[in-house]
């Protein structure tokens, strides 16, 4: 007892609050316990899906003030990965995602609505190829609670539609009407910190 | 004419070679150039990359082929002025480095995910080196790069062809033409 009140004393003293300590979260990059995926029609008869292998972001979230809730994530647009080296090359072009002029995309939040059953709505600013706009995330909470090695985890599902022609595209009227929209869907696992 | 160079003419597989790489590559360009720039809905979109790697790979082994064939062959007499002689040989050595450095560098962007190249059907060339993603975008700005400055490359080495012939009136064009021998041979008949 005496021992946690010293140690309680100190956190305070060093203007850590508790609380704070138990809502913020890192996303698992080390481990890899995190995706963002792309889902587009190719020419209308199939999918084509891709991947963002290289990003990071932070997320806080209280149960009890879900609304408080917050994301970060940066990507970084070069690491798109299509599983295919010339189209790969070709995203990363000025064609597509102009990776050396926008190295980087960016999503922050403005707002988070529970709407139960597990069900959530996310807002916020998602910037890509330079144009920032706000967009709606449908989120699912996942799972949460303690992990074997010692930490607590917690992770959220959520999937989003975009329109090419809003995020400065120069290809994307050339892939023709059925791949006007792409979906995105990530997967983040957090670890609170 | 035969096979093999001797220290005053190029033989015919040098000649041939010669010639046959020269109008690919300028034409390679010519298809890289407009390749990149085609609509997606192109017939051509993945037919001419995949022309540009098949024709690309052949060019790679007929560049080693050619090697083999210099250091097996005499290289005939360059002809000019000492430095005249010194700036050609390493111009010629200069063109062998940038076609070997222009050729991988395409290879490697194909070849960057670990997977080989199909060349015209006929079978697959493996990838030799491990997948590097991202190789693909700086080996792609390279190869760019190397093309623009072998083809300026060339047109230099075309001029000095053209100059040993209208100026310096001498056989370095012909003998690359494989014209000039029998004309060179009834001279000296005539000498005798």
């Amino acid at each position: 007892m005496k021992i946690k009140l010293i140690i309680g004393a100190a956190l305070v003293a060093l203007g850590i609050s508790t609380s704070a300590i138990a809502e913020d979260y890192v996303i698992d990059k080390k481990g890899q316990h995190a995706v963002i995926q792309f889902k587009i029609a190719h020419l209308g008869y199939s999918w084509l899906i891709g991947r963002f292998n290289d990003f990071e972001g932070t997320f806080s979230y209280d149960e009890k003030i879900p609304s408080a809730a917050k994301v970060n994530v940066t990507i970084n647009t070069a690491s798109v990965d299509s599983n295919h080296a010339a189209r790969d090359k070709h995203l990363r072009s000025p064609d597509f995602f102009n990776v050396d002029k926008f190295p980087t995309s960016t999503f922050v939040s403005k707002s988070f609505k529970e709407l139960g059953d597990g069900k959530a709505k996310l807002s916020g600013a998602f910037t890509l190829n330079g144009v920032t706009k706000d967009i709606n995330i449908d989120v699912t909470h996942v799972g949460h609670g303690p992990d074997p090695w010692g930490n607590y985890r917690r992770g959220f599902e959520g999937t989003t539609n975009l329109n090419l022609a809003d995020w400065n595209i120069p290809f994307a009227p050339k892939l023709g009407p059925a791949s006007a929209n792409v979906e995105l869907y990530f997967s983040f696992e957090g670890i609170r910190k | 004419m035969q096979l093999k160079n001797t220290s005053q003419y190029y033989g015919l597989v040098s000649i041939v070679i010669h010639w046959l790489m020269a109008i690919s590559i300028i034409g390679m360009f010519g298809l890289g150039i407009w390749m990149v720039d085609l609509d997606y809905y192109d017939p051509w979109y993945h037919r001419g990359l995949w022309l540009h790697q098949s024709i690309g790979m052949v060019l790679l082994f007929l560049l080693v082929f050619r090697l083999v064939w210099r250091l097996a062959n005499p290289v005939p007499k360059i002809m000019g002025l000492w430095w005249e002689k010194l700036v050609a040989i390493w111009v010629h050595r200069g063109h062998y480095l940038l076609m070997a450095v222009l050729m991988v560098t395409g290879y490697l962007i194909t070849t960057a995910y670990g997977r080989g190249i199909d060349i015209f059907g006929w079978f697959e060339f493996p990838a030799l080196l491990p997948a590097d993603k991202g190789r693909e975008t700086t080996m792609g700005f390279y190869h760019m790069i190397l093309a623009w400055g072998f083809m300026a490359y060339i047109g230099m080495h075309a001029a000095a062809a053209l100059k040993h012939h209208f100026i310096d009136k001498d056989i370095t064009l012909l003998r690359m033409l494989g014209i000039n021998q029998n004309k060179e041979k009834k001279e000296k008949h005539n000498e005798d």
